[in-house]
C-alpha cells in the first residue's frame, strides 16, 4: 500500500515534468479553461450584481407601493400602449378620496430639458410630480424643503433639485433660495433632496429636477391634465392587494370600463415588480451563464485535442516507458494527471482573471458588480471535473497501446 | 574468465508464436528450444523474417507466446497478463535500443532514474538518485548526469540507455541491435561495456545482423524461419580495455 502511495507519487511527478517540458503547448491547452472559468466568473457576477440592484432598487420602492400607468394591460394577449395618457389628475384625486387602503398619491410627469442656473447649465430630467411624492419614494429633503399643495394647486414655478443637479449647478452649495431657469421658465429652488445614489442600470438617480404637477404640465409640457402615471402607497404592506382593488373598482368606474372589459389602465405592486424583474434577470443571468458554460465545454475541448495529439506525439515515450516496466494504470495515470493539473492550472487562472475583469468592469464602467465565492468554488471545479472528463479518454488510447507497436512508432 | 554455468536464466521450450494476417497465418516461431544460463553473452542472429524480432520479443516479455513455456528466472512467463509482463519487465529486463530510446528534455540522470519509478520496490527519492548515479558511474558517464540526449553524443546516448537498463539489477540485458546507429568505433565501445558487465556477472542476449558485432559475444544462435539453425560457442573477440570505459 505504502509502495503503491510512492508510486502514485512517483507518476505525478512524471506528469508535472512532462507539463513542464512543453510549457508553452500547456499554456495554450490551459486557456480554453482559463477563458471558461473567467467567462463563468465574470457572468455570475454581472447577472448577481444586476440581480441584487434591481432588488434593492425595487424595495426602496417600499413593500406598499403601486404604480398605476396608462394604456390597456393586455388585449387578447398582447400588451398594448395607444400612446395617449388617458390618467387624469382627477383619477389621482379620487384615489386619494375615495380609496381607504390608500395612504398616499401622487401623479408624476416626466420630462427632460436643459436647465440653465447663472452661467452655468446642465441637462437632466424633470419629474412633476404631487406633494405625497416624498413618502411614496421614502426620500427625504436634506436643506430647504418640499414644495407645499398650494403650491401645486397654484402651479407655482419652485423646484427641489437632486443632490446631482444641485451640485453641479451650484457648486457653492447655495441652491437653495436661487433660480434656475427650464426652458426658459424661471424656477425658485425651494429643496435639495438627499443624496440616493445610482440605480440599477448604473444612471444617477440624483441627476433629477422634482417641480409641482400641475407647473410642468402647463409650463414645461402643454399637455393639459394628462398625466404620465400615478404613484400610491398603501396603507400598510398588508393593505396593498385591497388598495389594488379600491382603485381598480374606482377606475373602471371613473373610466366607464363595465366589469369583465378591457381595462385603459395597467396596475403594477411593487411585488408584482419585483416578479417581473427577477423573471428578466432571471432570464439574463441564465442566458450569460449559458454562453459561460459553452466556453468552458469548449475550453474542455481543447484539452482533449491537444491531449489527444500528445498522446499521438508521444507515442514512442509511452512506448518505452511501458518496455522499462509502465503499467496501463501508470501511463493513464500520468496522462490523466496531466489534463487535471493543466485545467485546475488553467482554472486557477481563470479565477484570477475573471475576478480582475469582473472588479476591472464595476470600477471602469459603474457596473453593479458582485464576485461570488459560490461562482468561483464552483467554476473552480467545474474545470477540474473537465480535466478528469475530457483527459480520460486520451489517457485510456495512452494506457492502450500495444508496446511494441508503441516503440516502433515513428 | 570465470565460466562457471550452473543456473538456467532462460528456459524456452517448443515456444509458437503464430500472427494472423487476415485469413493468412504467419508462424513466425515454429518451435524454438533454447536455454541461457546465467552469466552467459549470447547473440542472436538471423536476417529480417527469421523470427529473430518475435523471439526478442518474447523474450523481453513484451509479447506473449501462442504456445510453448518460457521460464525467465525461475517463474513461467509465458502466459501473464499485460500488467504482470509490464512488472516482469521491470524487474527483471534491462532494454536496450538500437535507437537508444531516451526520453528527449530529459537529464541523463532521470532518464536513468525512470525505470525505478515504476519499481515495485519504491526507493526514496535520493536513493533513487543514488542508484542512478551509480549505473551511470558503471557506464563511464559519471559527470553526464545533467545533460539531456541531444547534448550527448551517439555512443553516449546508448551508454545512458545501458545505465537505465541496469538502474534496476535485471536478471537480463536485452539489447536489440545496440550497436545499429553507432559508427563502427563506438560500436566496439559499446561492446567492450557489455563484454565488463558479463564479466562483472551479467546475463546478456544481443540481437544482431552483424556478424562483427556478435563476435563479441561468447555464444551464437542463429535463427531462420522461426527456428534454431545453429547454436555453437564461439572464441570471444575481446575488446582491448582498461576496466570500464572512460567518457570521450
Amino acid at each position: 500500500m505504502r509502495n503503491s502511495l510512492t508510486r502514485l507519487g512517483n507518476i505525478t511527478i512524471v506528469g508535472l515534468k512532462s507539463i513542464q517540458r512543453n510549457k508553452m503547448r500547456s499554456l495554450l491547452t490551459a486557456l480554453g479553461v482559463v477563458i471558461g472559468v473567467a467567462c463563468v466568473i465574470v457572468s455570475v457576477a454581472i447577472g448577481a450584481g444586476v440581480a441584487q440592484s434591481v432588488s434593492e432598487m425595487i424595495n426602496s420602492l417600499g413593500s406598499n407601493y403601486i404604480m398605476i400607468m396608462p394604456g390597456a394591460a393586455t388585449q387578447g394577449g398582447a400588451r398594448i400602449f395607444t400612446g395617449q395618457s388617458n390618467l387624469t389628475e382627477e383619477d389621482a384625486e379620487a384615489i386619494r378620496r375615495e380609496a381607504p387602503a390608500v395612504a398616499y398619491v401622487s401623479p408624476q410627469n416626466r420630462t427632460a430639458a436643459q436647465v440653465v442656473a447663472a452661467e452655468l447649465n446642465w441637462s437632466t430630467q424633470i419629474f412633476g410630480v404631487g406633494v405625497d411624492w416624498p413618502f411614496i419614494r421614502s426620500w427625504n429633503v436634506e436643506e430647504g424643503g418640499f414644495f407645499t399643495d398650494q403650491d401645486v394647486r397654484s402651479g407655482a414655478k419652485v423646484a427641489v433639485l437632486g443632490k446631482t443637479v444641485a451640485d453641479n449647478l451650484f457648486p457653492a452649495g447655495d441652491a437653495v433660495g436661487s433660480t434656475l431657469r427650464i426652458k426658459n421658465v424661471p424656477f425658485k429652488v425651494v429643496g435639495v433632496l438627499e443624496k440616493k445614489g445610482g440605480n440599477m442600470m448604473g444612471s444617477d438617480q440624483d441627476d433629477v429636477i422634482v417641480a409641482p404637477f400641475t407647473t410642468v404640465q402647463k409650463r414645461l409640457q402643454g399637455q393639459g391634465s394628462r398625466i404620465g402615471m400615478i404613484m400610491v402607497s398603501a396603507a400598510s404592506a398588508e393593505q396593498v392587494s385591497e388598495a389594488q382593488d379600491q382603485i381598480d373598482a374606482l377606475l373602471r368606474q371613473r373610466h366607464r370600463i363595465p366589469p369583465g372589459g378591457d381595462a385603459d389602465f395597467m396596475m403594477r405592486s411593487q411585488e408584482e415588480i419585483a416578479q417581473a424583474n427577477q423573471q428578466q434577470v432571471g432570464l439574463m443571468r441564465n442566458l450569460l451563464l449559458g454562453i459561460a458554460i459553452v466556453s468552458l465545454f469548449v475550453g474542455g475541448i481543447g484539452i482533449m485535442n491537444i491531449m489527444l495529439v500528445s498522446v499521438t506525439e508521444r507515442t514512442r515515450e509511452i512506448g518505452i516507458r511501458m518496455a522499462i516496466g509502465a503499467r496501463g494504470r501508470h501511463v493513464l495515470l500520468q496522462f490523466l494527471f496531466e489534463a487535471i493539473v493543466l485545467s485546475v492550472f488553467g482554472g486557477l487562472i481563470g479565477i484570477l482573471l475573471g475576478v480582475g475583469v469582473a472588479t476591472g468592469f464595476a470600477r471602469i464602467a459603474k457596473w453593479p458588480i458582485v464576485v461570488s465565492p459560490m461562482a468561483i468554488i464552483v467554476a473552480f471545479a467545474v474545470a477540474a471535473t473537465i480535466g478528469i472528463f475530457f483527459g480520460f479518454y486520451p489517457a485510456r488510447k495512452a494506457a492502450r497501446l500495444d508496446p511494441i507497436d508503441a516503440l516502433r512508432y515513428e | 574468465m570465470a565460466n562457471v554455468v550452473t543456473r538456467p536464466v532462460i528456459e524456452i521450450q517448443k515456444l509458437v508464436k503464430v500472427y494472423k494476417l487476415g485469413e493468412v497465418e504467419v508462424r513466425a516461431l515454429d518451435g524454438v528450444d533454447l536455454r541461457i544460463d546465467e552469466g552467459d553473452f549470447v547473440a542472436i542472429m538471423g536476417p529480417s523474417g527469421s523470427g529473430k524480432s518475435t523471439l526478442m520479443n518474447i523474450i523481453g516479455c513484451l509479447d506473449r507466446p501462442t504456445s510453448g513455456s518460457y521460464v525467465l528466472d525461475g517463474s513461467d512467463v509465458s502466459a501473464l497478463s499485460r500488467d504482470q509482463r509490464a512488472i516482469i519487465r521491470n524487474a527483471k529486463i534491462g532494454f536496450v535500443f538500437q535507437s537508444f530510446n531516451l526520453l528527449a528534455r530529459t537529464s541523463s540522470l532521470e532518464n536513468v532514474e525512470l525505470p525505478l519509478l515504476y519499481a515495485d520496490i519504491t526507493l526514496t527519492r535520493s536513493q533513487r538518485k543514488e542508484a542512478a548515479r551509480e549505473a551511470l558511474h558503471r557506464v563511464g558517464l559519471a559527470g553526464r548526469e545533467g545533460n539531456h540526449p541531444s547534448q550527448l553524443s551517439g555512443g553516449q546516448q546508448q551508454r545512458v540507455a545501458i545505465a537505465r537498463a541496469l538502474v534496476t539489477s535485471p536478471a537480463i540485458l536485452l539489447a536489440d541491435e545496440p550497436t545499429g546507429n553507432l559508427d563502427s568505433r563506438t560500436s566496439i565501445e559499446i561492446m567492450g561495456i557489455f563484454q565488463d558487465l558479463n564479466d562483472e556477472g551479467k546475463t546478456i542476449v544481443l540481437i544482431t545482423h552483424e556478424p562483427d558485432i556478435a563476435r563479441h559475444a561468447k555464444r551464437v544462435v542463429h535463427v531462420k524461419d522461426g527456428l534454431i539453425q545453429n547454436d555453437e560457442r564461439i572464441e570471444q573477440d575481446r575488446v582491448e580495455r582498461q576496466g570500464i570505459a572512460a567518457p570521450r
